[in-house]
């Protein structure tokens, strides 16, 4: 008892509102770096090719799940481990969902009923692929490096902080790309029209594959840079797809711009309403708002036209 | 098909022959019953061949990796009772079916259990809301259905005459005798952290009310909503005068949220108490868990051999479930057992034997029969039978009563601090099961 | 024109001849197997009507469900009340909530209205976790079996149990059949067809579409109600997501836009999970396999391209 008193001295005193202010913040942050980039994956999917993708949550663990087993292979540093983490579990990823797409979803000529179906099938054989290769055990991936940040009332993860800025780097990686290469440009032309893509020599079925593969990596990519923090689990997928749909279609349609804003909105309110209400209430209540702002704004913040 | 679906720990063959008689069996069944009352179809006829038991597992969905531990802990108990000649010298038999952690699919298996593979009993489920979901459906088809879950709802009177939990202790017992020692050792002014599930509400309730029995009070309460990933945001709620913080997390946020918590607090913290369900299967050389050392853990069964000569059954028990003196598989080091919940199934397995032998259990027609005599029992001594501890059972609630283990961390292993008698355990009964009817 | 329908008509009374037949000839299992894919049946029906028929994807329906089941189970355990009121109340509770979910929702179109449905059945979920003192959360209750009565019968019985699942999904059947034949099913599917049209041919696309959310959600209601009252559980499982991707599941198997599909569909995933399971314990990857494959070889859902092939009368 005498231990805790002297404890209870320290420099850990009450939460006042401005640090909880800045801790919510900074956890909505994360949150919404980490969202940004596999949301965005989903936009490109649903955007270019009009496909619901159910197992895009999937391809978000799987990047997780490969991270554990590339980092645990490689022995030394986990900076190496994390590193090649990075680059090959987006690319074996980005793989699978290429070869999905070549056997099944082309074979269903993209159509969108039909597709929901298969990609639930989808989430089904990759989430049982997980559980008998991986197991049904939460694992963690060691962060590349780990510091902890004092701020003068709590302590930080430095490698959260990083993570933030690592997001931000690709979102602007995805977005030069998008706007300023001849990829970019072709993704568009097949988004805004596919028959006059087509009648104009692009590729489209190619463009197709490219854009489902690509979309998936970028949900890998978020899953490895988050894992450290986090654990990899094979049931991990659900919520990452069901915020990206969200954050999409607040975001509106096909808009870059709109879906990075709206993670902001969405990870930054998550995080911010906790301050004020019970956890489970301030959960019910982000999410009405949210839904209300569909529903006064039903194209998004940014988007133009659903269809 | 039956072949793989049924883990057959007996040594007889199971053959392509049997399969094809049952298939037989059921096609001529089919092809008779409409000449037969309806209720026909739902009699079944004794049998004496093996003793089946079915085992309602969690294979897949969030109980996974405890549903895998239960599993090898069955397997392991039913190889010993038939090495040594089985149930009324017949052998048995485990047939399993996943419920994928979910209450629909768990009535379904139940039926299934009942119906299809007549198995004598249905036994084995963890999560709470499988066992409500499955205990109405085990009561109109009048099967006994001996769980190992740790729910007050057994005991709480919610459920039916034909559901029993004589394995495990139930989580208001507890809670509640680990109360005195928290209070008297670490502190009075407590802060919760829980799952805002029933689970989470229980070890709220009842922890409350047993503290402010020992003159302490719990100052703030914080249910985590189901699904959150990060649980960094709410440590801010934890008032300042906390002196003891009480945490008990289950699921696959359990590794984020102690890693979390000592990212939080660093080395400034009050004390820490939590239920062992926030870190079973997982490993505590994991990287972030450094900061639980000195903390204190509820264990059912302690994780790590103690040698301390209070367990004189454990490395046998350790031995035949495949367990290594850390709690983790023979074969992976890295595979953590859920230790202090899963002696559950090998206990209910004997009981389940000890009933049946009472009993002198023939087949389905003795099921009443079993379930009095299971309800006669009033003590299990400890031995290899019961390797966790002597056992109190009530036959009224259907609950057994058993010792608690608290532990520390220290140098990254769980260590015994303090173990409590079963009385601390003890609490008034709230139904009598056996004025109920069958 | 009256021909086909007759015939469809037929066709409809013939099968609920046979579900009647195999009450009496089902092995047991089956029996009660086919109890429970009849009761989850209306709730595929019932989001049939509004997604084959109306254009409608809604990713909430597991709300309405919800609404159904625990308006019956929690009237029931506080009011003592027996499963006749309890149902009534559990449909009536499932009528108000998709009424006001669907003034809100219909406010969006496409996409939108599926994220905006599915995030109110979020709120529900989470509600019935806030509101754990009266629902017990996530662990649910049991509703008590001397309460799962009509009169003089005893739904916890097995073959009164089929006898009134079949008698709610033969109901669920006619009303579907005899709205989707009626001039407002025809409304419903020219909007589907084409919204803008039907608003100039003179209709209020809002109001169809409405009645077609109410509708769709009482089927919902009355599918949780019964499977409360018939099964004996109530649980919060229910009004999540994955319930409310199920019913899609069963109509994109079964069909979309034909009456009968949500049936077959809801047959075949429980026979598939049920068979799958039996086999392997990586049965989840069959299920997976079995749902590519099935919508590759039938894209239209099994129902749905017999009738494009074999049968185009069927409703």
């Amino acid at each position: 008892m005498k231990l805790r008193n002297s404890i209870r001295q320290g420099h850990f005193d009450s939460m006042d509102f401005g640090p909880y202010l800045l801790l919510a913040t900074l956890e909505g942050a994360v949150q919404a770096a980490v969202l940004a980039l596999t949301a965005l994956g989903l936009s490109l999917v649903f955007g270019v090719m009009r496909v619901v993708n159910v197992a895009h949550g999937e391809f978000f663990m799987l990047g997780a799940v490969l991270a554990w087993w590339i980092s645990s292979l490689l022995t030394g540093t986990p900076l190496f481990g994390f590193l090649a983490a990075l680059i090959f579990a987006p690319l074996i990823v980005g793989g699978l969902a290429a070869v999905a797409d070549r056997l099944i979803l082309k074979r269903l000529k993209y159509d969108p009923e039909a597709t929901i179906v298969a990609t639930i099938g989808l989430l089904y054989i990759i989430q049982q692929g997980a559980l008998t290769l991986y197991g049904p055990d939460a694992r963690p991936v060691a962060a590349p490096f780990d510091f902890r940040v004092s701020f003068p009332w709590f302590g930080y993860s430095g490698y959260k902080i990083s993570v933030i800025l690592t997001c931000m780097v690709m979102l602007l990686g995805v977005w030069a790309l998008l706007t300023r290469t001849r990829i970019g440009l072709i993704m568009r032309a097949t988004q805004y029209d596919r028959e006059t893509a087509q009648a104009f020599g692009i590729p489209v079925a190619r463009v197709y594959t490219g854009v489902f593969a690509f979309g998936a990596m970028l949900a890998a990519v978020a899953a490895v840079l988050i894992v450290p923090t986090q654990q990899a689990y094979y049931l991990m997928g659900l919520d990452p797809l069901l915020l990206s749909f969200i954050v999409v279609i607040i975001g509106g349609l096909g808009s870059l711009k709109g879906t990075v804003l709206a993670a902001v909105v969405i990870g930054l309110s998550d995080g911010i309403i906790t301050i004020f209400f019970d956890p489970t209430l301030a959960k019910i209540l982000s999410t009405i708002l949210v839904a209300m702002i569909l529903v006064f704004r039903p194209t998004g913040l940014f988007g133009t036209a659903t269809r | 098909m039956t072949e793989q679906k049924t883990n057959s720990t007996k040594t007889k063959h199971f053959t392509r022959r049997d399969t094809l008689k049952t298939l037989g069996a059921a096609a001529g069944l089919a092809a008779g019953s409409h000449l037969m009352p309806l209720s026909g179809r739902y009699a079944q006829a004794q049998s004496s061949e093996p003793i089946r038991i079915g085992f309602q597992a969690h294979r897949t969905g969030i109980g996974a990796s405890y549903g895998r531990w239960y599993e090898r802990t069955t397997m392991a108990a039913a190889q010993l009772i038939n090495d040594a000649g089985g149930i009324n010298g017949r052998p048995i038999e485990i047939v399993t079916e996943d419920d994928g952690t979910d209450p629909k699919r768990g009535a379904e298996v139940v039926e299934k259990f009942a119906i299809q593979h007549k198995t004598d009993i249905v036994f084995g489920t963890l999560f709470s809301h499988v066992v409500i979901g499955s205990a109405p459906r085990a009561g109109e088809l009048k099967i006994p259905y001996f769980v190992v879950s740790e729910g007050h709802h057994v005991a709480s009177g919610k459920l039916n005459r034909y559901v029993l939990q004589p394995g495990i202790t139930d989580v208001k017992s507890q809670v509640q005798s680990m109360a005195p020692w928290v209070g008297s050792n670490l502190g009075k002014k407590v802060t919760m952290i829980y799952p805002d599930f029933a689970f989470g509400h229980d070890h709220r309730d009842y922890f409350s009310a047993a503290i402010a029995a020992q003159g302490g009070e719990v100052i703030e309460k914080i249910a985590i909503p189901p699904t959150e990933q990060s649980f960094f945001k709410y440590f801010p709620r934890i008032p300042k005068e906390t002196e003891v913080l009480y945490h008990v997390m289950v699921g696959p946020g359990v590794l984020t949220f102690v890693k979390e918590l000592g990212e939080f607090f660093g080395s400034d913290r009050p004390q820490i108490f939590g239920f062992i369900d926030s870190l079973e299967a997982v490993d505590l050389a994991n990287p972030g868990l450094e900061a639980l050392e000195g903390t204190y853990f509820w264990e059912g069964f302690p994780r790590y051999a103690q040698n301390d000569g209070a367990n004189p059954h454990d490395a046998f028990y350790r031995e035949k479930v495949g367990v290594d003196a850390n709690g983790a598989s023979l074969s992976d080091p890295k595979d953590i057992s859920t230790y202090a919940h899963m002696f559950g199934c090998w206990e209910t397995l004997y009981i389940i034997k000890q009933g049946m032998e009472a009993a002198d259990y023939k087949g389905p027609a003795d099921r009443a029969k079993l379930i009095e005599a299971v309800e006669s029992f009033t003590d299990f001594p400890e031995g290899p039978e019961h390797p966790q501890g002597a056992k109190i059972f009530n036959g009224q609630t259907h609950q057994v009563f058993g010792i608690q283990n608290i532990s520390q961390v220290t140098d990254g292993k769980l260590k015994v601090v303090h173990r409590t008698s079963i009385e601390d355990s003890l609490y008034e009964p709230e139904v009598d099961y056996t004025k109920m009817a069958f | 024109m009256s021909g086909i329908f007759n015939k469809a008509l037929m066709v409809h009374l013939g099968l609920i001849v046979v579900l009647l037949a195999l009450h009496f000839i089902l092995p047991a299992y089956h029996h009660v197997s086919l109890a429970r894919i009849m009761v989850l049946a209306v709730y595929a029906l019932g989001f049939n009507l509004l997604f084959g028929y109306t254009g409608l994807l809604s990713l909430g329906h597991a709300l309405f469900f919800a609404a159904g089941l625990y308006g019956a189970g929690l009237s029931m355990q506080f009011f003592q009340w027996t499963a006749g009121p309890g149902f009534v109340f559990g449909l009536f509770c499932a009528i108000a909530v998709a009424t006001l979910i669907g003034m809100l929702a219909l406010r969006t179109v496409g996409v939108s209205f599926m994220i905006v449905t599915m995030m109110f059945a979020q709120v529900g979920y989470l509600l019935i976790l806030y509101y754990n003192e009266y629902t017990r959360g996530d662990e649910g209750f049991v509703i008590l079996r001397e309460l799962r009565v009509l009169g003089p019968l005893d739904l916890s019985a097995e073959d009164i149990r089929y006898l009134v699942a079949l008698a709610l999904l033969a109901a669920a059947i006619l009303i579907k059949l005899a709205l989707v034949r009626s001039p407002t099913g025809r409304i419903l599917i020219a909007i589907r067809e084409n919204e803008e049209r039907t608003r100039m041919l003179g209709y209020d696309p809002f109001r169809y579409k409405l009645m077609a959310m109410v509708i769709s959600g009482a089927f919902a209601g009355a599918a949780g109600a019964a499977y409360g009252i018939l099964f004996g559980y109530v649980g919060a499982s229910f009004a999540s997501i994955q319930y409310s991707i199920l019913p899609l599941l069963y109509v994109l198997m079964g069909g979309a836009g034909v009456v009968l599909g949500p049936l077959l569909g809801t047959i075949a995933m429980f026979y598939l999970i049920d068979i799958a399971s039996g086999m392997t314990s990586a049965y989840l990857f069959f299920v997976g396999l079995a749902l590519v494959f099935l919508i590759l070889v039938a894209p239209k859902g099994l129902l749905g391209t017999v009738r494009e092939r074999w049968a185009p009368w069927l409703p």
